[in-house]
């Protein structure tokens, strides 16, 4: 068990050197350099720019230096906004990414869940079919397109909510974003859910228990949720990471701070330092998201642990 | 484990029947059918009607004269904010969106199936190195690596494009050169696109194929063509692979829309097929920025594509409880 742990973490920490250095060639491999702007920058102070974030040099070099800096979490200065820190930047930006990732993934699980549950309880009725149409719905709508009806619906028809922007402390700013962005994870939720619960439903034990006289919502909640979710929570942790690294869309669509516009930016002028800070949280964060979601797998399903 | 064991065992048993059986199976379902009627209906249109010379506009023609006309008879869907008729938009948008959908996934499951199949059949040492890859590059954030990829090869096609145009049109005069071009250069700019979703899309069914061939693997007609002195690749290929078609094609079907929902999130990022081409992403993108004006240019595109990946994922969903023995008491 122990071993396990130890195994996936220095995979974890395997996975993090393959993306570093696949990102770093690959910005460097861009043809369109940083400093390329309309109007042309004088060879000398070009090179001058250039010895000043260490481009002058060759590319092994580069790579030691920003790998070693890194590793010392020391990302460097940003080259498209004149020498910001990079850590800087992600201080100022993740926290909205992550603000809008732990709503959008709460929202999915309090409709996802319920949702597949109870679907599964009432296999084959008109609730069934209803939930799994809204599942379908909710996974074949881009956020593209539910983002932009959302905030025209809520925001400028009805005026309940904000239609753009982001206020940290008001929490009515965050509700549209979350739900375009939790809407297609709580679809794929309550699907898993409902796949999870029929295969423990339909176990002996439920049989059993329904001998005994025991109420069907006890049955549902207290004997099979815990299996049931198994597939559900297997796809939560990776889901989770995918919010907030794939916030981008919606921080588009409703115009909010989040790291995902500088990502975005950052490619579009090679970037460097910015794109590799990135890239890296957000590769770390699967990977931790991936641990955690083996943690929980564990403590629900105890014959993983026998293993 | 055993279960595909015996789904192995029935195909060999019923030969060709487990697919009439299947098919009899998915004939009874009624929102798969209709899914695939929907779906050939508009992949016809999307591949037949831009086609045909002057049957549709030209999706490019501007006529500021014209922008944001409703509905009529000269233009089915109105036009748009440049006074571009959408009808024709929406099916010159449609071809480019489908063909990302259909090359990169028949890139994604070629890789994949190749891999899996390759990695289940040596297994041991090679078998577990092929698959710490697979497991390396689940762990990288997709979104992120397919917009980097994208991003680097994009500004290769230009070559591409040249040397197209050259190999088609040869030394020929600078008119027949721009013609050339202008046919060609909608689809030698999408190849970044096929590489970079197709380079990462293939991990799934890299999994799903290696389990089956594994399981088929330990069967006796495998043994048996092993003794006849068959070559590797012939078994793998010929006589192991068959028997997994049910989980690809299911599979497939599944890879369709995720595909197509990607290509349209990266063209709505910019990232993807760059205007003046079209697809349907930059058509909703285009359609969510003017929606409060003009509703139509988000309505006709959104509804083409969602109604697209809905019969998609039915039909996805239709052909696994179809291929399916055990899924089908439910």
């Amino acid at each position: 068990m122990l071993r396990n742990l130890l195994q996936r973490l220095l995979q974890g920490i395997v996975v993090l050197l393959v993306l570093f250095t696949l990102t770093f060639f690959l910005v460097k491999a861009m043809p369109y350099g940083p400093f390329q702007q309309e109007k042309a920058i004088p060879e000398h102070i070009r090179a001058k720019v250039n010895a000043y974030y260490g481009l002058d040099q060759p590319l092994h070099v580069q790579y030691g230096k920003r790998l070693a800096n890194f590793i010392q979490g020391d990302p460097g200065l940003s080259l498209r906004l004149e020498g910001r820190p990079v850590t800087e930047i992600i201080a100022q930006a993740f926290p909205t990414s992550l603000q809008l990732g732990i709503a959008a993934i709460l929202i999915a699980l309090c409709v996802g869940i319920p949702l597949g549950t109870l679907a599964a309880a009432k296999k084959n009725s008109l609730i069934d079919f209803g939930a799994m149409a809204l599942a379908m719905i909710g996974i074949c709508l881009p956020s593209f397109v539910i983002g932009p009806l959302l905030a025209e619906y809520f925001g400028r028809t009805l005026k309940l909510l904000p239609a753009v922007g982001w206020e940290p402390a008001d929490p009515r700013t965050w509700i549209l974003p979350a739900i375009t962005l939790g809407l297609g994870t709580a679809a794929y939720l309550s699907r898993l859910t409902r796949a999870g619960m029929l295969e423990t439903l339909s176990q002996d034990f439920v049989r059993t228990a329904r001998a005994k006289g025991v109420p069907g919502t006890r049955i549902l909640v207290r004997h099979c949720l815990r299996g049931g979710l198994i597939p559900a929570v297997a796809y939560v942790g990776p889901a989770f990471a995918g919010l907030i690294s794939g916030s981008v869309v919606v921080e588009t669509v409703f115009q909010l701070p989040g790291l995902g516009q500088h990502f975005i930016k950052a490619i579009e002028t090679s970037d460097e330092p910015v794109i590799l800070a990135c890239v890296m949280l957000y590769g770390s964060l699967i990977i931790l998201a991936n641990f955690l979601t083996d943690l929980v797998s564990l403590w629900l399903n105890p014959r993983l642990r026998t293993r | 484990m055993t279960t595909a064991t015996t789904t192995a065992a029935t195909v060999i048993e019923k030969g060709s029947s487990l697919w009439a059986d299947a098919w009899r199976r998915l004939a009874k379902n009624r929102a798969a059918m209709v899914s695939l009627f929907v779906l050939a209906l508009i992949f016809l249109a999307c591949l037949v009607l831009p086609a045909i010379p002057g049957f549709l506009q030209d999706p490019g023609a501007q006529n500021l004269e014209n922008k944001n006309l409703p509905p009529s008879a000269a233009h089915y869907f109105g036009t748009d904010h440049l006074g571009r008729d959408l009808f024709s938009r929406v099916f010159f948008g449609g071809r480019v969106s489908i063909m990302v959908g259909l090359i990169t996934t028949f890139v994604s499951v070629t890789l994949g199936v190749t891999w899996g199949a390759v990695a289940g059949y040596v297994s041991g040492r090679l078998d577990a190195f092929m698959m710490r890859i697979v497991d390396i590059l689940y762990a990288l954030p997709f979104l992120v690596v397919v917009i980097l990829l994208g991003s680097v090869l994009s500004p290769q096609t230009e070559h591409l494009t040249e040397f197209t145009v050259k190999l088609i049109a040869g030394a020929g005069d600078t008119a027949k050169i721009n013609e050339v071009r202008t046919s060609v250069e909608p689809f030698t700019t999408l190849i970044p696109l096929f590489i970079a979703i197709g380079a990462l899309s293939w991990l799934t069914i890299s999994r799903i194929v290696r389990a089956q061939v594994q399981s088929v693997a330990k069967l006796e007609f495998v043994e048996a063509a092993r003794s006849l002195g068959l070559s590797h690749s012939r078994i793998l290929f010929r006589q192991i692979l068959p028997n997994t078609l049910g989980p690809i094609i299911v599979y497939t079907t599944l890879t369709i829309p995720g595909v197509m929902l990607f290509e349209a999130t990266l063209s709505f990022l910019g990232l993807g097929v760059k205007p003046p081409n079209s697809s349907w992403g930059i058509l909703i993108e285009e359609g969510a920025n003017r929606m409060l004006s003009n509703p139509r240019l988000l309505l006709f595109p959104a509804l083409f594509f969602s109604t697209t990946l809905f019969a998609l994922n039915f039909l996805g969903d239709g052909l696994r409880d179809a291929l399916d023995p055990k899924s089908s008491k439910d």
